[in-house]
């Protein structure tokens, strides 16, 4: 009995600890999305299909082409960018002023757009980059070096971000647009400019994310489908736009899901996690950090 | 005023005429499904139409698919009967969903993804309990022996398939119909327009967005149950989760929420696309279809949010009529 609860407590130990590593990657995507909210005030629905663009981008640069992994990476990066700049400068701009459903339901005609390209230009086999990472044994615990890499990763672009919001005149301009975008036009900021370079941004992160995700996942075109719509929960329980809100929320999440996963299948705590976000939205509607009005 | 009414008494004697004149057993299939289609299609738009954008409705459909399955296969119960039970799990869970979410006044973009959860947890139930529902293999309910089809609800005949199918439809949009005419529509349109403002003027905000939610998912559950009995093969992507909401909503929007007919086009338009494609295409044509469906919507949402058969209705009768509340506002929002 007692070796049982040793082993027991070593594995819930682990999964604890995988939930925040999964949690830091969720983190990553989470503000991507936040950050387009907060600013533009729409939600991208596609966002993790972006991340699936990316991770075919990395998947093409590194088999295909045989770029180094920290070569290419930057390269996904840029390309997810500008991406996410022409779906703001195609999709979003022409509908700013119609009703937010149908800005968000226009994103959604862009995840059919992603998916299905993806569908016909690369096939819907599973792809992985073969690079295998080792695993760091500690103790009778297993952590994947691809999952360590991928937290310390998302933490520095989470800190990179922060830093370029806090500390540059474009950065101050975005957080500036965020709280009141009637008057910061008068203020000499375009409000033009912010859009596409936070929509950039945004893109920017889901690419960085990508090539965090492409180690640990194979890629298929609907690989979105499994993310992406934590990703949406994770916000919105955080509330919409809120940055801090997102990210425990994020490992929240991660946590529910790791260990939900734990005790028994991964749907479970996939389920879990859903069922959680649904009670919580009753208790807090508008997030966890809100303050009730 | 008659001869409307006589022109729908004979589309209708036209309708029911189909499957007797042409015989052919691939075109009665597709007009099966678009018919299946079009009334989901329509049962999302009852609420859709309101604003209240629900992405929840795969969840329901797959609710409606695999509670009558289930039943008729571990239980052996008659999906006459089953279909009951499974409409009613879904209403319940609807309400159960939506309550709290219309009293605490949780609208728009929040609405939307929690709606979005609720389809997810059916998906990921259905995959997870694999031991009984095929996981995401899929799931065939079992033949019945014969004679026995009716109880069974299985027919292997295409005309009788359409006119279930036709006589459902047409049920669909006696609702929407009864809907349009009634209470429920000005109050609901009053919501859509300000929940503050409706609720002063003496709407029950809650019950009314209860009502057409209840209502809506009813259907969609319906509709969930007779795909499955049609096409005796369900899976967990083709009834359920966030890939089918979203294709419930892509057609309502191309062929016109506003409209009662507008859903039908949809179905129409979507299906006999993929079909074509399919046709000429082949095994070649896998994607494309969804690749053309994006396209549509995006461009539609931006150039055409009232759908083909709203816009074609409206250019027939414009310019006299003064704008209807819910034509597209433009938010006078300087410099934005």
């Amino acid at each position: 009995m007692q070796s049982f609860l040793d082993i027991f407590d070593i594995y819930l130990l682990e999964a604890v600890i995988n939930g925040i590593l999964l949690g830091g990657v969720l983190a990553l995507l989470a503000l991507g999305l936040n950050l387009i909210f907060g600013v533009i005030d729409v939600t991208w629905i596609c966002y993790a299909e972006l991340v699936m663009i990316g991770m075919y981008g990395m998947y093409y640069l590194v088999q295909y082409y045989g770029l180094p992994y920290w070569a290419a990476a930057p390269l996904v990066i840029l390309l997810v960018a500008l991406l996410g700049g022409a779906l703001h400068f195609f999709v979003i701009a022409p509908l700013l002023t119609a009703p937010p459903i149908n800005q968000l339901l226009a994103t959604g005609g862009v995840l059919f757009i992603l998916q299905s390209f993806a569908t016909v230009a690369f096939g819907i086999d599973f792809r992985n980059l073969g690079i295998r990472l080792p695993v760091l044994a500690l103790g009778e615990m297993n952590f994947s070096y691809a999952r360590l890499l991928s937290f310390a990763a998302a933490l520095l672009g989470m800190i990179g971000v922060y830093l370029f919001l806090t500390r540059t005149f474009t950065g101050t301009a975005i957080r500036a647009i965020a709280q009141d975008r009637q008057i910061m036009p008068l203020m000499g900021v375009d409000p033009k400019r912010i859009y596409l370079v936070t929509s950039a941004i945004g893109g920017g992160l889901a690419g960085l994310a990508a090539c965090l995700l492409v180690l640990q996942y194979d890629v298929h075109p609907f690989v979105g489908l499994s993310f992406g719509p934590i990703t949406f929960l994770i916000c919105v329980l955080g509330g919409l736009g809120n940055f801090i809100g997102g990210f425990i929320a994020a490992f929240v999440f991660a946590e529910i899901i790791s260990l939900g996963g734990l005790f028994s299948d991964l749907e479970w705590g996939y389920v879990l996690a859903f069922a959680f976000f649904i009670v919580m939205m009753f208790i807090r509607p508008a997030g966890l950090l809100a303050r009730r009005s | 005023m008659n001869r409307q009414a006589a022109g729908w008494i004979i589309a209708l004697i036209a309708l029911v005429a189909v499957p007797f004149v042409h015989r052919d057993p691939y075109h009665l299939h597709v007009l099966v499904l678009i018919l299946i289609w079009s009334f989901a299609y329509t049962s999302w738009s009852i609420m859709g139409r309101f604003g209240l954008v629900s992405l929840g409705h795969g969840g329901f459909m797959g609710i409606g698919a695999y509670v009558t399955a289930l039943l008729w296969n571990h239980l052996g119960v008659s999906p006459w009967i089953g279909i009951p039970v499974s409409m009613v799990t879904a209403g319940v869970l609807a309400l159960v969903v939506a309550y709290p979410c219309f009293r605490f006044r949780i609208t728009g973009h929040y609405f939307v993804l929690v709606t979005l959860a609720l389809s997810g947890i059916v998906l990921q139930v259905i995959t997870a309990t694999r031991d009984y529902t095929g996981g995401s293999l899929g799931y065939t309910p079992q033949r019945a022996p014969s004679g026995k089809g009716l109880l069974a609800l299985q027919f292997d005949d295409k005309t009788t398939w359409y006119l279930i199918a036709l006589a459902v439809w047409i049920a669909g949009l006696v609702i929407w119909r009864a809907i349009d005419r009634s209470m429920i529509r000005h109050a609901m349109e009053a919501i859509s327009e300000d929940e503050d403002a409706a609720a002063a003027a003496g709407v029950n905000v809650t019950a009314e967005k209860l009502k057409i939610t209840l209502i809506s998912a009813l259907m969609t559950a319906l509709s969930g149950a007779l795909y499955c009995q049609y096409q005796m093969f369900i899976s967990p992507d083709t009834v359920s989760g966030i890939a089918v909401s979203l294709q419930m909503v892509f057609a309502a929007i191309v062929g016109g929420v506003y409209v009662a007919l507008g859903p039908t086009v949809g179905a129409v338009i979507t299906i006999v696309l993929a079909e074509v494609l399919r046709i000429s295409f082949g095994t070649k044509a896998v994607g494309w279809d969804n690749l053309v469906y994006g396209v549509l919507l995006v461009l539609f949402i931006i150039f055409l949010p009232k759908g083909i058969l709203g816009s074609v209705i409206d250019r027939i009768k414009s310019p006299r009529k003064p704008s209807r509340s819910h034509e597209q506002q433009t938010v006078p929002i300087a410099h934005r």
